[in-house]
This record gives C-alpha cells, structure tokens and sequence, in this order.
C-alpha cells in the first residue's frame, strides 16, 4: 500500500498541517503502530515534489513556521486512479509452509502433523480475531474481518493440502 | 483397528465425570453400508461452546443427531447430566428434546402454517406449558432477537436471515441447557450469518447454554471455545491432551 496516496486521500477533505494528517491517520489507521512525523513529511515532500499537493498557506506561529498543504488537481486524478486500481492479489500462502511438507514427505516424516499443527494454530488465531472484532468498534471489526477471510482462505488451502497429500507425496518421492 | 465392542459400559451416575454436561464414548453408526459414525467421543460443559468441524459428509450431522438424542448409535454411550440417554424410554428422550435441549438447523424447521410466534412457542407448548405465558415468552424471544416484527407472519413471509433468527428464538425459548446447531448459517449471506452468530453467541452466554455447533466454515467455528474435528466418523481433538 502506498503511504504517501493516503496522506493523499486525507487531504481531499480540505488542506491540512502535518500534524493533522498525523493525528487522523492514527486515529483510523494507527491500531497498531501511530505515526512518525518524519513519515508524514517525506510522503508530504514527495507529493509536493510531483505537483499532487501544494502549499496553502504558512503560519508563522511562536515555534517553526508552519505549512498547510491542500490537494490539486492533478492530486485528485491520481487519488481517482489508484482508488480505481486493483492491489496485486498477494501471496498469502507462506512458501515456508510449502517446503516443510515437502521436506516432510521427503524424509518419510508425518507430513500431515505439519499441515494439523497449522490449522489448529490458524484456528486459535481466528477465534482470537473474532474475539476482538465482537469486542471492538467497526473499524476495528472490520480490519479483524479481512484478517479472518485470508486466515479462511489459508485454511482452505491447508484442508486441501491435507485431502492431496497421498497424491502430493507419490509425486514428490518420484 | 478393532472398534467394535471394546468400549468400557457407561459409568454409573454418581461416578464422576467432572463437570461435565454431556458425554459421550465409542459412538458407531452405520445406514445400511454406509458407516456414518466410527468411534466417535465428545464431551461439553455446561455454558460451553464446542464446534464440530469436518468435510461434508464426514459423520458431523449423525454425531449431531446422536448426541441430542434424536437417533440411537449402534454402539457407545452417551451420558447427559450422568444419566444414560441409551437406557432412557423414548418418551424421556423426547421430553429432553423439548426441554433441556435445543435445535437450530441450517433451514427448513420452522412449521409453515404456523405463524413465527405460534413456531416460537411450540416447544413450550408441548411442554404443556400455557398459551397466555407460553405466547409471552416465545415474544420476549423475538424481541431479544430483534424479529418481533415478525410475530404475526408465516415462516415463508419473511427473510433468510429473519427465518434463523426466529429458529434461534424457538431454539432457546425453553432455556435449554445444549442448543445443537447443525449448520445454522449455511444458507445466510455473511452480513446475515454475523449477525445470528453474535446473538447466538450472546444469548448462549447470557443463559448459560452449552452450544454444540456443527460447521464445515472455519470463520463460524471461531466463534466456539474449542473444536473438534471429524474424520471419515471419527472425533478428533485439536486440544492437546483432550479425549479423542
Ligand atoms: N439417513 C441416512 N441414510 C443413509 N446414509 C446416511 C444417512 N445419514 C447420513 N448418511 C451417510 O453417512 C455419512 C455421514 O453423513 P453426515 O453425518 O450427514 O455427514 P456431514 O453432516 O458431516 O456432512 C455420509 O456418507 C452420508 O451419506
Ligand atoms: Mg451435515
């Protein structure tokens, strides 16, 4: 995801100072980790520096002086465009996982624990989520909901993996 | 593997199984060919939520029935509150299943013609309890579920996610110590299968029910406590070190 298109996107509600856009980003993004303000000045710097914000005004308060930057044009057609844009599918399946069943099949090892050990712990983690999606409030609801259908996926794979695994290891240990 | 007749008796009620609500041990069940249940075993405390888990056809539903009484293993024992549901006459069982337990499926078991407060109250009403106060509390039920709108209409009038709400609402009207719950979200879209789990789960807690939930979806059995998997009729425990 690209930081600078959502300092981007905070800015189409009207100009803001630096340390607005920190405090409205940690308030709807920052559950996790809040903000450096070092952050939000190189996103600031390098939307200046394409034209896709501008400075609208400076104060010159008791402290450093200090810039609001708004949106311009050409800011909102590249906002329009990347919210139109569709993020690369990622690769969630953990490659790791791959090797170790493989290795596993390899070494006569039992690779269905390894597939077993993982789905109990993909399930412990999603009864964790659904926990605090039911205890939060909706933004945190539904960053556990996205969570929870890659978790889901996973484990479709995981099930999948588990029902091919004679298949996988006759082709494996050929 | 030798299963067959190698299942100690049931112990006898006053021995002790802990706290535990429901047990169960060494349950076959065959249809014809077919061997739907192996050597299944289960346990559940009261208030607890467990959630079957398995492939479609893997033995989830029969274990289901046979825990609720519904039909007879073929072998094994089940034991509620210490007493053999085997021994039971079919009268007592029946009284079990309008009383101490519940049922919520996937879809389909409300009555058509009656209408959903007359469905929510039935059980109550098969328990001879009276229409005045059998009609109060089947509407209290609606109400904590959000569906009394739907108290004067027939089951096929209303939604998907209405018709298992009201299900829910008759599920729990008798205040069951187990709700079984096969499948109860398999035919709801996700914003309507959230919102019957949260109710499920917070009326469950609420009062204290056990909740047996049978699903094939991972994301409705994290709402559980824990989970039990089965495998071509056979329970599985993902806890390490439970009974499997
Ligand atoms: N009443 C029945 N008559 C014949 N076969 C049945 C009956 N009930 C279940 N089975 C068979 O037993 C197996 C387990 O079924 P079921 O318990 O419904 O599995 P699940 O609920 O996990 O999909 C399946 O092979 C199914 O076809
Ligand atoms: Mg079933």
């Amino acid at each position: 995801m690209s930081f600078a298109h959502t300092v981007l996107g905070l800015l189409e509600n009207g100009p803001a100072h630096g340390y607005d856009l920190k405090r409205v980003y940690d308030q709807h993004f920052g559950q996790d980790r809040p903000l450096h303000y070092g952050q939000v000045y190189a996103a600031l710097a390098r939307l200046l520096k394409k034209g896709l914000i501008e400075v609208a005004g400076t104060e010159q308060g008791d402290g450093p002086e200090r810039k609001r930057y708004a949106i311009t044009d050409s800011g909102v057609t590249d906002l329009h465009t990347w919210l139109g844009t569709p993020e690369a599918p990622q690769q969630y399946l953990q490659s790791t996982l791959y090797t170790k069943v493989v290795l596993a099949l390899l070494a006569g090892r039992p690779a269905a624990d390894v597939l077993e050990v993982q789905r109990s712990a993909h399930l412990k983690s999603m009864r964790e989520l659904t926990r605090r999606k039911t205890e939060g409030d909706l933004a945190e609801h539904l960053i556990c909901d996205h969570a929870l259908f890659h978790l889901e996926a996973d484990l479709r794979w995981l099930e999948l993996t588990a029902a091919r695994l004679d298949e996988l290891a006759t082709e494996v240990n050929r | 593997m030798s299963a067959a007749g190698t299942e100690a008796p049931p112990p006898a009620a006053d021995e002790a199984l802990g706290g535990t609500l429901l047990a169960a041990r060494g349950l076959a069940k065959s249809f014809g060919p077919t061997t739907a249940l192996e050597r299944a075993s289960f346990d559940i405390d009261p208030g607890e939520m467990v959630a079957v888990m398995g492939a479609s056809g893997s033995g989830k539903t029969t274990l289901l029935h046979c825990l609720g009484g519904i039909i007879a293993p073929d072998r094994g024992w089940i034991l509620y509150e210490g007493r053999d549901l085997g021994a039971m006459s079919e009268s007592e069982r029946s009284g079990l299943r309008c009383g101490d337990f519940g049922f919520l499926f996937q879809s389909g078991g409300l009555v058509p013609e009656l209408s959903c407060l007359e469905n929510t109250a039935l059980p109550l009403r098969l328990n001879g309890v009276g229409r005045r106060t059998a009609d109060a509390r089947a509407r209290e039920r609606l109400e904590s579920l959000d569906v009394d709108g739907t108290a004067h209409q027939r089951p096929g009038e209303v939604s998907g996610g209405e018709y298992q709400r009201v299900s829910l609402a008759r599920a729990l009207v008798a205040e069951p110590a187990i709700l079984f719950a096969d499948e109860p979200t398999g035919a709801l879209d996700s914003l309507n299968e959230e919102k019957v789990m949260r109710l499920l789960v917070d009326a469950a807690r609420r009062s204290n029910t056990a909740v047996v939930l049978v699903t094939h979806e991972a994301r409705v059995a994290a709402y559980a406590d824990r989970e039990v998997t089965v495998r071509d009729g056979r329970t599985r425990d993902l806890a390490p070190g439970a009974a499997g």
